[in-house]
Formats: C-alpha cells, sequence, structure tokens
C-alpha cells in the first residue's frame, strides 16, 4: 500500500474508533451500566439514565453517522481518493 | 362513516398506491432486479431502507412490549438504532465500494471459496425466512381485527399483493413502493402518538409528553413516569423507570447482551445490507444511512412514549372497572383473544396485577360469565391478577382507548400493513437472489443467459412467497419471539466475518467457514434448548434472545484462531480487500 494510502486509513480508524467509543459510552454505560447512578439526576420529569436508555442514546446515533460521513467527505478530498 | 368503512377506504387506496408504483417501477434486466439498477437517490434509499427496517414487529408490537416492560424496553429501542452505528462506519461504505448483487456474493469472492458462499447463502436464506413468517403473521393480525376477515385469509391477500409488487419490480419496485410504505406507517404511528400526547400532557412532541406533567385526572400536575412508577408500586408491578429491580425485571448482563445480540443483529441481516448496494457512490452509502438512522429515529423515539401513554391510559381505564360498564373497545378485543378476563373472585370488577392471570394464551371455552364476559379453559394462576393483556395490542388499540377518531383507527391498520409488507418484500428479494443469483447462477450455470436469470429470479420470488405464507398460516410463535431468533443467528454469522474481510486481511477462507458454522451451530442449538426443549439459560444466565452476542464472539475468536493457523488469502483477495477501503472508482454494482 502507499504511504498516503496508509495515513489515509489511520485516520479513518482513528475516526470509527472515537465515535465507536462514544457509541458504548451513551448506549452500554450511560444506559446500561450505570443507569442507577444516573437516575439520581434529572432531566425534567426523565430519570437521567433512563432518558439515555429510551432517547437519548438514539438521538447520540444519528449525530455520530452525520460525523462519520462529513469527517470522511473531507478527508476523501484531502488525500484525492473521492469520487 | 364507519370505522368499516374507514379502513376498506384507507387501506383500499395504500394499496393501489403501492400496485400503481411498482408497476410503473417494473424492471427487465438483473441489475435492475437485485441491485434497483444501482441508482438510487440517497434520501430515497434511507426511506426505504427504513420501511425495509421497521417490521410488523417494530410497529405493532414493539411500544406495546416497552410499556410492559418499563425501563428494559431499552434494549429494544438502542439495539434496532444502535446497530446503524456499526452499519455506517464498519460495513456499509465498502461492500458499497465492492460492488456486488448479494451477501453471499461478498463473501464468496472475499473468502475466495464457494464452500464459503454456500454456508452464507444458507445462513441468509434461514434468516430471512424466520423474519418473514413473523412479518405474514403481522399482515393476517391486522386483517382479522380491522377488515374482519379471517386471519388465514388476510396472510393469502397480503401474499398475493407482496408477490405482484416484488416480482414485477424486483428491487427496483421495492425500493419505491417500500419510500411510500414509509410514509404511510410513520403518518399512522406520529398522528395517533401526538393526539394522546397532547390530551395526556398538553404536549405535542410525544418526545416531550414522555417526560412532563399530566393535565387532568387524579394525578395532574405530577409527572407522567412519576404516576407510571407509582401505579407500577400499588398494583404490585416494578417500578417503570427502575433498572434491573422489582418483579420480573432482566439482570443487566442479560440486558447487556440482548442490547448488543440486537445491534449487530441489525448490522448483519442481509436485507439491511442489501439497500446499500442499490445507492450509485460509497459517498451516497454513507449518507444513506445517516437518512436511513433519522427516519427510523422518528419512529423509535416515539415509541416508548406511546409506551407509556398506554400504559397509563389503560390502567386508569381498566384497573378495578366493573365489566358490566367497561368501554366496548374491550369486548372487541376480547373477540380477537388479545384481551380477556378470569374473574377469578366472582365480584364482576376487573382486578389488574402483577402476574400471568392464567397459564399460557388464552383458549375460550365458548360460553359467556355472569357480567357476559367470554369463559376461560386455562387453569388459572394463583395470584389476584384477573386480566390478560397482549403486547400487541397498545399499538393497535390504543386509538380507541384514547376515544380518537375512526379515521386515526384505519390508518393504524394501513400502517401496520405497511410496516409488515415493506420488510416482507425486502426479505423475499434476499431468499429470492440466494437461490437465484447466488446458487443457480455463481455456482450451478455460469452461462445463463439475461433473461432466463431474470425468470429464476421471479419464479423464486414466487416459492418464497408461498413459503412465508405457509409460516404465516402456522406460526411458530408469536411476531417477536420470532425475530427475535432472526437478529440471534444474524449476529453471529454474518456480522464477524464480514468486519473481519475488510478490517483484517489475514482472515482466510478456512477461518471464515469455521467461524460462521460454530458462531450459528452454538446460537441455534442454545435458541432451540432454552427456548423449546425447557432447559433453564445455562450461560451467565443469558436469555436465548441476547445469546448472539456469544455466538458473534465465538464466530470472531474462531475465524481469528483458524485463520492464524492456515494459509494467508492469494494475493489478488488482499488486494481487494485494499481496494474496498479506498472509495473512489465505485461504479455500478456489477453482477460477475
Amino acid at each position: 500500500m502507499e504511504k498516503s494510502m496508509q495515513r489515509y486509513w489511520k485516520s479513518n480508524l482513528t475516526y470509527m474508533t472515537i465515535l465507536l467509543a462514544i457509541w458504548a459510552l451513551v448506549s452500554y454505560v450511560f444506559g446500561i451500566l450505570l443507569v442507577n447512578e444516573l437516575n439520581a439526576f434529572h432531566l425534567g420529569g426523565f430519570p437521567l439514565g433512563f432518558w439515555f436508555a429510551q432517547q437519548g442514546s438514539i438521538y447520540v446515533f444519528v449525530v455520530l453517522i452525520l460525523a462519520y460521513f462529513l469527517l470522511m467527505d473531507r478527508l476523501d478530498k484531502k488525500f484525492d481518493v473521492h469520487e | 362513516m364507519s370505522l368499516q368503512a374507514w379502513t376498506y377506504l384507507i387501506v383500499g387506496v395504500t394499496f393501489a398506491l403501492y400496485i400503481g408504483i411498482a408497476w410503473s417501477a417494473r424492471v427487465k434486466d438483473t441489475k435492475g432486479f437485485y441491485v434497483a439498477g444501482g441508482g438510487v437517490p440517497p434520501l430515497a434509499n434511507g426511506m426505504a431502507t427504513a420501511a425495509d427496517w421497521m417490521s410488523a414487529a417494530s410497529f405493532i408490537s414493539m411500544a406495546g412490549m416497552i410499556s410492559f416492560m418499563g425501563y428494559a424496553g431499552c434494549m429494544y429501542l438502542m439495539g434496532w438504532t444502535g446497530g446503524y452505528v456499526l452499519l455506517a462506519l464498519l460495513l456499509a461504505p465498502y461492500l458499497r465500494k465492492f460492488g456486488k448483487f448479494t451477501v453471499p456474493d461478498f463473501v464468496g469472492d472475499r473468502y475466495y471459496s464457494s464452500a464459503a458462499r454456500v454456508v452464507a447463502l444458507i445462513c441468509a436464506i434461514f434468516v430471512s425466512l424466520t423474519y418473514v413468517a413473523g412479518q405474514m403473521r403481522g399482515v393476517g393480525i391486522v386483517f382479522s381485527r380491522f377488515l374482519e376477515v379471517d386471519v388465514n385469509t388476510g396472510v393469502v391477500i397480503g401474499m398475493v399483493l407482496v408477490f405482484f409488487y416484488a416480482g414485477i419490480g424486483g428491487m427496483k419496485g421495492i425500493t419505491w413502493t417500500q419510500v411510500a410504505q414509509y410514509c404511510v406507517l410513520i403518518t399512522a404511528f406520529l398522528v395517533p402518538a401526538i393526539a394522546i400526547s397532547a390530551k395526556l400532557t398538553g404536549n405535542f412532541l410525544p418526545q416531550i409528553g414522555f417526560g412532563s406533567t399530566l393535565v387532568d385526572g387524579p394525578n395532574a400536575g405530577k409527572y407522567l413516569l412519576d404516576t407510571l412508577n407509582q401505579i407500577g408500586t400499588d398494583l404490585g408491578f416494578a417500578e417503570y423507570t427502575a433498572a434491573f429491580s422489582g418483579p420480573g425485571s432482566k439482570p443487566m448482563i442479560d440486558v447487556f447482551a440482548i442490547t448488543m445480540c440486537l445491534m449487530v443483529g441489525t448490522a448483519g441481516l442481509p436485507h439491511v445490507i442489501i439497500r446499500f448496494y442499490t445507492v450509485p457512490t460509497v459517498r451516497a452509502a454513507r449518507i444513506s444511512a445517516f437518512y436511513a438512522l433519522i427516519f427510523i429515529a422518528i419512529l423509535y423515539t416515539t415509541a416508548p412514549a406511546l409506551g407509556a401513554f398506554a400504559r397509563y391510559t389503560l390502567t386508569n381505564v381498566l384497573s378495578n372497572a366493573s365489566y358490566a360498564t367497561a368501554p366496548s373497545w374491550f369486548k372487541n378485543w376480547e373477540k380477537t383473544g388479545l384481551l380477556a378476563w378470569m374473574d377469578k373472585n366472582n365480584d364482576g370488577v376487573i382486578t389488574y396485577r402483577a402476574g400471568a392471570p392464567f397459564k399460557g394464551k388464552p383458549i375460550f371455552s365458548g360460553e359467556t360469565g355472569p357480567a357476559g364476559q367470554r369463559l376461560l379453559k386455562n387453569e388459572a394462576t394463583d395470584n389476584a391478577n384477573e386480566l390478560y393483556i397482549d403486547n400487541d395490542i397498545m399499538v393497535l388499540a390504543t386509538p380507541e382507548i384514547s376515544q380518537l377518531p375512526p379515521w386515526v383507527i384505519a390508518l393504524v391498520a394501513a400502517g401496520g400493513l405497511a410496516a409488515a409488507l415493506s420488510t416482507a418484500a425486502g426479505l423475499l428479494l434476499v431468499i429470492s437472489s440466494a437461490i437465484s443469483h447466488d446458487l443457480y447462477y455463481r455456482i450451478i450455470n455460469r452461462e445463463a443467459s439475461e433473461q432466463k436469470r431474470l425468470a429464476i429470479g421471479r419464479v423464486m420470488m414466487g416459492i418464497a412467497v408461498l413459503v412465508a405464507g405457509y409460516f404465516g398460516i402456522n406460526p411458530p410463535g408469536f411476531v417477536a419471539q420470532v425475530v427475535a431468533f432472526a437478529f440471534g443467528l444474524a449476529s453471529s454469522s454474518f456480522f464477524p466475518i464480514i468486519v473481519l474481510g475488510i478490517f483484517w486481511k489475514r482472515a482466510t477462507k478456512e477461518g471464515a467457514i469455521c467461524g460462521m458454522i460454530a458462531g450459528i451451530t452454538f446460537t441455534m442449538v442454545y435458541i432451540i434448548q432454552t427456548k423449546f426443549m425447557g432447559v433453564a439459560p445455562w450461560f451467565m444466565n443469558i436469555s436465548p434472545e441476547g445469546i448472539g452476542t456469544v455466538g458473534m464472539l465465538l464466530n470472531f475468536a474462531v475465524t481469528v484462531g483458524v485463520s492464524l493457523v492456515t494459509a494467508a488469502p492469494p494475493a489478488a483477495v488482499q488486494d481487494m480487500v485494499e481496494s474496498v477501503r479506498i472509495p473512489r472508482g465505485a461504479g455500478a454494482a456489477v453482477d460477475h
């Protein structure tokens, strides 16, 4: 693989790792592992952990996919591999 | 106009619309039949993916399941949306660049082996058949309740319709009807949810109303969720928002495993993956995953709100009400067997408490009791609960319970049908293409003409419809349970080997074949043992719905282990893996 392609792939993997870490944080950590601890806090009528489990994580998922699209769009152009 | 007339009108208009769209999108070549010619705009693909994805289970059963599970309903909500993050980041762009027709195509080429292709196509057929049976059943249930035809006749009507538009239009017809079906199903889901939210909380957005205060009744001024917690405690249920505690709640490890299994299964379901073959570029694949999840999130953030509203309304109306004065919808739904009342203490009052009122599903004796209720032959349990409520009733009956106008109720019927039909069509295409493309063209007859392949694709579609209809008439379990089975199998078979195939050049054919077989065998045996043979969940108390997570890890471990001790893949395959990692040069999908 060419040098620049290796750098392109590495940036892609970095983006992926960061976004997947956020994905796991909001769903598995906030929504499941720490749900009882977070339920001590409230967001309007929602206990916070419950909100993450039934609402918040889904909103974050949508944002994550958009972020990946935007980041990769820029990266593709930078490395001149866009379509 | 009566409810019946409204239902016939709205369902009739939507069916005519689907048929019209399919006719104008009919196809003449295999590329149109399998991948809609590869020219679907990302926004349309997002909408089609959402309709493809949201099945009868999402539309009819999910809000009801959540309303009985409270917090633990999050495993469906996160599981069936979080998988799109995996799909968008790990699979869709690369599979689009690879650019073939089917999932077994990728597996067969990446793992340079017909054996791997055959294992993949068997998995694809198995997963899709399990899933499609549930859809046909969903069609039957909607027909029987709203159009007052027999469930089996309903299934047959659904079969004819799906065969017509999937057969003539292939993927192209399916895509554009799914776009229309999305619009129907989301309207049908939102209208009652918004109306109920406004009625209960004064807030039009169900997502906000969910966390707001109630406007009238004895609990006016209190938060809805606090009130539900209170009602739960009073009647002996778990608190609505409490996690992992109270009667019947799942332990943390199980919620974790089920959520993971549904996420990974989502990303591994062939009928979802192939939707990303239909867009023109890698960039379009990435953005259409985003559109798809937005369209899905609209329903998935509304469903838990609707579940909570329905739970509150139903408990309020039915708990401690006398049967004689119960509203007319109670008797209507009693006829379908989705509601039942066993007057254990003979006081004529409906006592609603935690626990099952009697063993199994209602079996009516055909006689009526002193209050006019349908008598049951089931053996009573020793708790105080007298009320049987099926999950499916929550979405289907809530508009009636909340006294919304008949056209809203008719719209819900059309929405349920749209959800079931759109998913069924996508699944049938996977089954048809697995046999006619992967098996017949790629393995048996490489010389087959375009005409012949298209004809075989259509014949296979017809056979798949018949098989799905058979399972719809003789269902193997209730809708959501069957779907859970499909997720376990999808997560333990495809997901690991596709991800490794893209991100690890060293993965070999021996590794992939052993991994798929190990993952799917373990998962299947566990599900059959625990669901059908009465064995207690023996692996860390994980229930059969979540065991796909373990199957997936096993598949990963076996694939990696076996790959390391077998010869590296040929250079051509390694070059192919490098090329799928770079977006440029993704032409339209090709069939060789």
